[in-house]
């Protein structure tokens, strides 16, 4: 296999350049299916029929923790990358360990917030815009705990085949991955909760 | 008893009686063929498990015809019932059945199929690479868009078919209106082989920006590859709209969620919007391979270089752009204003022109060549003016205030399929049969070829220009009957007769690969058209390492220099090649995915949960699995290279 020492250890071969640029690629469509949902969601908002609004059901505290938790995540798993770099093996697994329980911390938080809409009468099939709540709330929550499993599946294969080309390469994308939630999640926080409880 | 009730069809005829039988048989005499040659262990180790980008590729070719085929029944019974006033051939139930699978079928499961098949055999030989940028990956898109393919048609013998049409409006979409399972196949099926063809768009993207053969600049690509380029992007662009709307059409109808309902604020629009914003760029994504074909074939026996290579790239970025911004156009006649109407009818009308640049550039390739009339020209020759015409006439349609007298007439039917046969069906025919002896190293028969040519251009006319007038007329697109008053007999008769021939020339094309695979000589050297693009550099068929040595590049014609110019395409020795390994966990993935569909149009939630852990347990499998791939020893390559050039 071609190695090229000049760049860090995740694009050294030819493949992991391949993996990293084919992923970016992937986060294009991941954008376009966020992209619709948000549409989706600003179209059917006022659309509650005979359910709750978005004021009447949105709580701050929940939300805040939700968004403390990942953005704090986004920024350890930044850190864990830096640690890959310098190739200090036990604080890379120590912050990617940290993101993922920062992750995990934040679905549960999720969790509960959906339990409440429910009690609330905000079920999925209680209006248009439920439904759509649910749905982007949902899909970001489903990549949250996809990613849970991917990272944990990561610190394994790190752990027990410590810092090579590939699991470097992997680790990588998956802070992409991360980061991109991220992202979403300010949107979601900005366009659905704020602009919701105004 | 109540449990198995849900899986009969709802409306059974003989038909669909007969074919349960047909089925059944099919299956046992494959099953019993396979073990009886012993052949089970070869479909698995060299066909099921391929990371080969050209046996992937006639894989997709072979499912593409398939579906051709069943696709082109429902397309003969619909203008049987229709080619006389009053007739009872089939009930209203029926017809809209076969007019909804009929439209997805071809659409998803054979164009796309088909481009996709062509895409994969041949952009990685054009652009000198050993084979995509993810081998398995592939593999898995393959197998996710036949899993796909087959839940659908699955739909015909258990539970019911669709019949809301292709476009699956909602509420009629609804389970109001929609009551038998058929929609949850739609969604399911489409949504599954949609995946797959998502992760194809991701894998050509990162094949053709980032493993083109050393000297192939952007603008040095042949113009089939760029067309690929730019058909993947929009798949990457458009692709996840249909995902969410899918989505949320299934939620609808498993969940009781109200996006698409006409109660609780849902709204039945969403779904209209949502559809063409994927669905128009996808009718280009359709058409733009078409094009890159085209320009290959004209060149090569126009025998002159390609005219306008600049704009020929420019036009198809402008049409990638502008197919996103024109989706409205399908529903001019349902409640937009004036205003939005007219910006989409602009919108619209300017697609017309990146178009014709490319027409005029066909032509002046065209003008002052030495033309030599083989299958694939011909079918590029009958593409120019028929599609122009289905091109005009989309104008037409195009203009918002015109459309209402147009709209879901069959002037519209008239329109998409002048513009899709000679485009999409044509082009495919005409690739097909250009790039056959790359595939198999013989060429399809000449003479037989033509009279293909001449049955389904012939029909193509015959089948589609008599639905301008009837449209005209005011006769309605899915309408499974009509009166002998309205006057409509004799332009359905045409049409019948038209699709009878095309019908005859498809049996034609498949005699034909019969006939050539039987007779034809296998001394035919690695170029048999004299032509120009890098995928003729390599022997027929392609040994599976692609090129011996990776080509050098200085051109978009590199072949052709190197045969006219004298430049050298193969500088050095042979070197170890590294190869991908085989893999059957993706097939293992897409059959879970398939079991998870079905579980899922029946709404088996236990079924439905477990197979959801199985894909995951997949993934999480090629996680953890260390797969080097294998390499090729110099020996073995200078073997196979002497025992190639030995054969010719
Ligand atoms: C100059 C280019 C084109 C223009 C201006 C155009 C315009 C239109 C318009 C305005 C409609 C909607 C008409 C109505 O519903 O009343 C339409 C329908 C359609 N067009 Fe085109 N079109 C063009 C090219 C194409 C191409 C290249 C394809 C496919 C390869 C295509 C496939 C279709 C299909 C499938 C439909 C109808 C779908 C349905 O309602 O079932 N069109 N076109
Ligand atoms: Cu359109």
């Amino acid at each position: 296999m071609k190695m090229d020492n000049t760049m860090p250890l995740e694009y050294q071969t030819e493949q992991s350049r391949l993996n990293i640029f084919g992923f970016w690629v992937f986060l294009g469509a991941e954008i376009m299916l966020f992209g619709t949902l948000f549409a989706s969601f600003f179209t059917l908002e006022g659309r509650t029929g005979s359910g709750p609004t978005g004021a009447e059901i949105f709580e701050i505290t929940p939300v805040l923790v939700e968004t403390f938790l990942l953005l704090t995540s986004s920024f350890t798993i930044g850190l864990g990358v830096h640690a890959m770099r310098i190739a200090n093996k036990k604080a890379m697994i120590a912050f990617f360990s940290i993101t993922l329980i920062l992750g995990l911390g934040f679905l549960g938080f999720e969790i509960f917030e959906f339990i409440h809409y429910v009690h609330e009468g905000a079920g999925l099939q209680a209006s248009a815009f439920t439904s759509i709540l649910l749905t982007t709330l949902g899909t970001h929550g489903a990549h949250v705990t996809f990613g849970l499993f991917w990272g944990l599946f990561i610190i394994l294969q790190v752990k027990k085949r410590g810092l090579t080309p590939e699991t470097a390469n992997k680790s990588f994308i998956f802070s992409l991955y991360w980061h991109f939630l991220d992202v979403v999640w300010i949107f979601i926080f900005s366009f659905i909760y704020l602009k919701g409880m105004m | 008893m109540d449990f198995f009730d849900r899986f009969a069809i709802p409306h059974p005829s003989p038909v669909i009686y007969a074919s349960m039988v047909a089925i059944g048989l099919t299956v046992i005499a494959i099953v019993a063929g396979l073990t009886y040659f012993k052949k089970w262990g070869y479909l698995w180790r060299e066909w099921i498990t391929t990371v080969d980008h050209k046996r992937i590729g006639i894989m997709y070719l072979l499912s593409a015809l398939l579906m051709l085929f069943r696709g082109g029944v429902d397309a003969l019974m619909m203008r049987a019932q229709t080619a006389v006033p009053e007739n009872t051939l089939l009930d209203a139930q029926h017809y809209n059945e076969i007019f909804t699978t009929h439209g997805v079928v071809m659409i998803i499961f054979m164009a796309m199929a088909f481009i996709i098949a062509l895409m994969n055999f041949v952009v990685p030989l054009q652009i000198g690479a050993r084979d995509v940028a993810f081998p398995r990956l592939n593999n898995l898109s393959f197998w996710l868009y036949f899993m796909g393919a087959m839940l659908f048609n699955l739909s015909f013998v258990i539970g019911g078919s669709p019949s809301a049409g292709w476009t699956s409006y909602f509420p009629l979409a609804g389970n109001e209106f929609s009551e038998s399972v058929g929609t949850n196949y739609y969604m399911l099926a489409i949504q599954i082989s949609g995946i797959g063809t998502l992760m194809t768009g991701i894998n050509f993207i990162a094949t053709i920006l980032k493993m083109r053969a050393p000297g192939m600049k952007l603008m040095k690509m042949p113009m089939f590859t760029w067309s690929a380029l730019i058909t993947n992007l929009i798949i990457v662009f458009a692709f996840p709209v249909l995902t969410v709307a899918l989505a949320m059409g299934t939620m609808d109808r498993l969940f009781g969620s109200n996006f698409f309902t006409t109660t609780d604020g849902g709204m039945d629009m969403l779904w209209a919007n949502l559809f063409w914003v994927w669905g128009h760029p996808e009718v280009y994504i359709l058409i733009l391979p078409a094009f890159g074909i085209y320009s290959e074939i004209i060149p090569t026996f126009a025998r002159r270089n390609l005219y306008g290579y600049k704009s020929m790239v420019a036009s198809m970025v402008l049409i990638s752009l502008l197919s996103f911004f024109v989706w409205v156009h399908h529903f001019f006649t349902m409640g937009q204003g004036a205003l939005v109407n007219s910006i989409f009818s602009i919108s619209t009308m300017a697609i017309a022109v990146p178009t014709g640049i490319k027409i005029f550039n066909w032509l002046f390739t065209l003008w002052k060549g030495k033309i030599k009339f083989t299958v694939p020209m011909l079918y590029s020759l009958g593409f120019l003016p028929i599609f122009t015409i289905g091109g005009v006439t989309g104008v037409m349609l195009g203009m918002s205030a015109a459309d209402y007298q147009y709209h879901n007439t069959m002037f519209l039917v008239a329109h998409f399929h002048l513009v899709i046969i000679p485009g999409v069906v044509f082009a495919m025919i005409a690739g097909l049969t250009y790039w056959w002896p790359k595939m198999f190293g013989f060429m399809l028969n000449e003479r037989i070829g033509k009279w293909t040519f001449w049955f389904i251009a012939g029909g193509t006319c015959l089948a589609f220009f008599p639905m301008f007038i009837s449209g005209l007329d005011g006769q309605a697109r899915r309408m499974y009957t009509y009166s002998e008053a309205t006057g409509f007999g004799i332009w359905n008769m045409l049409s019948f007769i038209g699709a009878l021939g095309l019908a005859a020339g498809f049996v034609l094309l498949v005699y034909n690969i019969y006939y050539s695979t039987r007779y034809a000589s296998r001394d035919i050297g690695d170029d048999p058209w004299d032509a120009r693009s890098l995928e003729w550099a390599t022997h027929n068929p392609v040994p599976e390492y692609n090129f011996a040595i990776t080509p050098q590049v200085n051109s978009s014609e590199a072949f052709w220099d190197s045969k006219k110019n004298g430049h050298t395409l193969f500088k050095g020795d042979y070197k170890e090649i590294h190869m991908p390994n085989n893999s059957g966990v993706p097939f293992i993935m897409s059959i879970i995915f398939f079991v998870l569909g079905f579980a899922l149009v029946f709404s088996m939630w236990i079924v439905a949960i477990v197979s959801l852990i199985g894909i995951f347990a997949c993934l999480a499998h090629r996680s953890f699995e260390k797969d080097h791939g294998h390499h090729i020893s110099v020996e073995e390559i200078e073997k196979t290279e002497a025992e190639m050039r030995g054969a010719k």
